[in-house]
């Protein structure tokens, strides 16, 4: 166990003393985030809408009041028909439309439920669920409000429907997209190149030459990178709710389990690369190569899935950053509990145990 | 018991690269055995293949009694090994570096300050330094030092004085004296032949092949003819004209001198002196010299 | 009085506090076999480095090949050659290519090329290895070739660093022909090594200790002058009561 100790403690040297390899560590989420987060969000600033108020009682009045307020929103024009809404959105600088049914304030005081629709224009699907979200927390504010002050649990439930693109497919989210790509190259390539440095520097022969078994050196070195991957988890968290307003849904316990069970995912896909390489500069290709390209082209983060070839379509299921985008996706976005992605969960066990076997039966004890 | 034995050790790299050739020697307790030869000669693939890193291709080898490839287990925490490249953590200072091998290999500084003590000294006052910024002969007393702090019973150094200054490779080899004085045995290889002399017995290696292995003073007592010093005003030219002599057995530089022999037995020195008088050469100096570890290995070239 | 191909005056070099080197001064003839000893950290590879031109001295002046070392980097590179243990050619290409490659760079037209890469092929015995990669070649084979192509563009002055560490006693007698073969040729060579044998075989020596140099003379003048019998003793009397390493 002391042994295990230095060996951790050793490692996080390593990685505290490397000035430059530590701001890359830790600042590229940070900027991958940020220049996601805005280049994305800008665009959601006074966003135009048109609204078909058919009840015009007090309360569809006082949401209007507080879309018109919020900075998100601009109401372009109010219409009166649903025809309308059509030839709104073909013109297509209008985003989204909102319709309050009549009735609107009485089936929520006396029924205590109400509904309204909200219709997006989901070509750009990313855009249309920021959109969504936004409109449907305004809403969801109001009502709550309205029950704080007399005690009744008032609710209005917004019925979402998406223009032009229902599935939001590739929906490019791309909170738990940076998340899978920075812990991808994190925990791969950091995993594999600081393996691999041993080797190249000789230190892996002492290690070798001593009574401190080879397993146990790949676990140790393994650690510390899961330790600063779930500090990146934590700052990318962080980074989207307070920086970008965007909301954790979900759990956030849960969020953190699977994106451990991510992160050792990664761990043994990079512990495989260490001891299939020799030098740095192999490992650091095949980690950028082959890990970073797929996990951008088939996670489903940059392009949909759906519509590649049936060969690709398979080919993107054995790319574990797929699975794990799906699930953020599902914690972070849709508030889904684990009953929604346990499938994917269980694939993401099943791609680390085969990795980790193979890279454990490939562990040599000797040099080459 | 010996401390290691080899036997028809042979590895091969690749298909053909035959990198050790049928090697067998034995390495007694509480020597100083070393492997002289130039690089490429196969040293560091059967320190390898001792440490346990490597596996023989044929043949078999015993460290401590314990077989290289069966019970490389027990070998591992028995031997010290100090590679050719310079292989401690850069980034880690001189104090971390040593603690971190004490403990990977099972136990404290303290428990074995006594073997490192005289060497560590020297450290002390750069030990919080990172090992990177120490200088060369530093770096190799430090990796000296996290080799021993297990207090292993055998030592592999392999070309621990590569590139080393002639000073600090003497001290160097006074404190592998004084760690045989403890009973360490300690096999170490070298591509300078002045050190040979430093070891009990030697084992002399050109690619792949042992030449010879005894006491240095054996080797140098059975070099067979009588070798000779000469030396004149114009060395290249004396070279090139011993060159062409047909009295001459074999002749080459030899620091200040050139080292001739000649192919008959009673050949009378003089005559080589007229001979290259005769030639041009001035100043000729020719006198019987004493043979060195160097002069064998170039006799069995 | 011969040429003088190498002349140094107080040359420094300062890394902050810290004096590399310290006024260096020595000349070195044309054809002249120069070796410059030194411990570990003594300034040698400082030194060596602004006389190759890649390094600005701090002060001092030093002309190589006629040119000057602050003003005509440019120059001075054209006119050395450069081999050490370290770096020499490339593994990964082979015999030939190197030679082609590396008298490229110096300018050499193709016909001179194909008429310098078949002589010295033929003078290092490699006819059979042309055509294979040098990592295949041995340590010693490697050397030769190495300084031959540092040789190829026929420089004034030829820096050797530790040309031959590591090589067998009968190569590196060998790679000892070469050197006296160039400087025959009227090519000055100033070089590096730890074999204090091989100091003997320089015309002249300089030991630097602790950035400066403490002795400049023949062999048999600094071993008459310490009391020597061989210059391993002449280097232990000097080196060893240097205070600083690397």
């Amino acid at each position: 166990m002391k042994q295990f100790l230095i060996f951790i403690k050793k490692e996080f040297a390593h990685v505290l003393r490397d000035r430059k390899t530590l701001l890359i560590l830790f600042g590229m989420p940070v900027v991958q985030i940020l220049i996601f987060g805005f280049a994305l969000t800008n665009e959601v600033k006074n966003a135009k809408i048109v609204i078909m108020d058919q009840a015009n009682d007090i309360a569809s009045q006082q949401i209007i009041s507080k879309i018109r307020a919020s900075r998100y929103f601009e109401i372009a024009e109010t219409i009166h028909s649903p025809q309308q809404i059509e030839s709104a959105f073909k013109k297509g600088n209008i985003r989204l439309a909102l319709i309050f049914p009549a009735q609107f304030n009485n089936n929520l005081m006396h029924q205590h439920l109400a509904q309204l629709q909200v219709i997006a224009d989901a070509s750009d699907p990313n855009n249309a669920t920021t959109l969504t979200s936004y409109i449907s927390s305004i809403i969801q504010d109001y009502a709550t409000g309205i029950a704080k002050t007399s005690n009744i649990p008032y609710r209005i439930s917004p019925e979402i429907r998406f223009l032009y693109n229902p599935q939001l497919k590739g929906a490019p989210n791309y909170v738990p997209g940076v998340m899978a790509l920075v812990l991808m190259l994190v925990c791969v390539m950091m995993t594999a190149v600081s393996i691999v440095k041993e080797k190249e520097t000789g230190t892996m022969e002492i290690l070798l030459v001593s009574p401190f078994s080879p397993f146990k050196v790949i676990v140790s070195k393994a650690i510390p990178y899961l330790i600063l991957s779930l500090v990146n988890v934590t700052s990318i968290l962080l980074l989207s709710v307070f920086v970008l307003d965007l909301p954790i849904n979900g759990s956030i316990l849960l969020l953190f389990a699977e994106s451990t069970l991510f992160i050792i995912t990664c761990l043994t896909i990079g512990i495989f690369i260490s001891v299939k390489t020799n030098t740095m500069q192999l490992a650091m290709l095949i980690s950028l190569m082959g890990m970073m390209l797929p996990t951008i082209l088939f996670s489903g983060f940059m392009f949909p899935i759906e519509n590649m070839p049936v060969p690709l379509q398979v080919i993107s299921n054995i790319i574990p950053a797929k699975w794990y985008y799906i699930i953020v996706k599902d914690i972070m976005i849709k508030g889904l509990g684990f009953s929604a992605f346990w499938k994917e969960t269980l694939i993401l066990v099943a791609i680390t145990v085969v990795m980790m076997v193979i890279s454990l039966k490939s562990f040599k004890i000797r040099l080459s | 018991m010996e401390a290691v034995n080899v036997k028809n050790l042979v590895k091969i790299y690749g298909k053909d690269k035959t990198a050790v050739d049928d090697i067998s020697f034995s390495v007694n307790q509480g020597e100083i055995f070393g492997l002289i030869g130039p690089d490429g000669a196969g040293k560091t693939s059967i320190f390898r293949v001792l440490t346990t890193l490597l596996l023989p291709d044929g043949g078999s080898a015993t460290v401590d009694g314990f077989d290289v490839v069966k019970d490389y287990k027990q070998i591992r925490s028995r031997v010290g090994y100090m590679p050719g490249k310079f292989s401690l953590y850069q980034d880690l200072s001189v104090e971390e570096n040593l603690n971190f091998f004490a403990t990977i290999f099972n136990t404290t500084i303290a428990e074995n300050y006594h073997l490192i003590k005289d060497i560590y000294v020297q450290l002390e006052p750069f030990k919080n330094r990172r090992a990177g910024q120490l200088s060369g002969g530093m770096k190799q007393k430090l990796a000296l030092c996290c080799a021993l702090i297990h207090k292993p019973v055998v030592l592999f150094l392999d070309e621990p004085t590569t590139g080393v200054d002639p000073v600090s490779r003497k001290e160097f080899w006074e404190i592998l004296q004084q760690l045989k004085e403890q009973n360490i045995t300690i096999v170490v290889s070298t591509p300078y032949m002045d050190e040979a002399n430093r070891c009990d017995r030697i084992a002399m290696i050109q690619s792949g092949q042992l030449l010879s292995v005894d006491t240095p003073a054996n080797i140098i007592k059975s070099y067979p003819e009588q070798l000779y010093a000469i030396k004149a005003n114009n060395m290249h030219a004396l070279l090139k004209i011993l060159h062409e002599y047909n009295q001459v057995k074999s002749s080459y530089a030899f620091g200040e001198f050139a080292h001739i022999s000649f192919k008959e037995p009673k050949f009378n020195p003089d005559q080589a002196v007229t001979y290259l008088e005769t030639k041009g050469l001035q100043d000729i100096e020719l006198i019987k010299t004493e043979v060195t570890i160097e002069d064998c290995f170039i006799k069995l070239l | 009085m011969s040429e003088i191909v190498i002349k140094t005056d107080k040359l420094t070099k300062r890394f902050g506090d810290f004096i590399a080197a310290n006024e260096i001064t020595f000349k070195v003839n044309k054809g002249e076999i120069f070796g410059f000893l030194g411990a570990n950290g003594a300034g040698k590879t400082t030194a060596m480095r602004m006389l190759c031109g890649l390094s600005i001295p701090s002060s001092g002046q030093a002309t190589i090949a006629g040119f000057d070392v602050y003003k005509q980097t440019e120059q001075i590179k054209k006119n050395i050659g450069y081999m050490s243990q370290k770096f020499s050619l490339y593994e990964d290409l082979t015999v030939l290519e190197n030679i082609n490659f590396f008298g490229g760079i110096y300018g050499l037209t193709d016909k001179e090329l194909k008429t310098k890469s078949a002589q010295l092929i033929d003078q290092l015995g490699l006819q059979l290895q042309a055509k294979k990669l040098v990592a295949s070649l041995p340590l010693g084979w490697k050397q030769k070739l190495s300084f031959s192509v540092a040789v190829l563009h026929e420089p004034k002055i030829v820096f050797l660093d530790e040309p031959t560490g590591g090589v067998d006693p009968v190569t590196r007698r060998q790679f000892w022909d070469l050197i006296y073969d160039a400087a025959d040729r009227g090519v000055t060579i100033f070089v590096t090594t730890h074999y204090m044998d091989e100091a003997e075989y320089c015309n002249r020596i300089s030991i630097m200790v602790d950035g400066v140099i403490k002795a400049l003379d023949t062999p048999r003048n600094l071993k008459d002058t310490f009391h020597a019998n061989n210059m391993d003793e002449v280097f232990y009397e000097l080196a060893r009561s240097a205070k600083r390493s690397e």
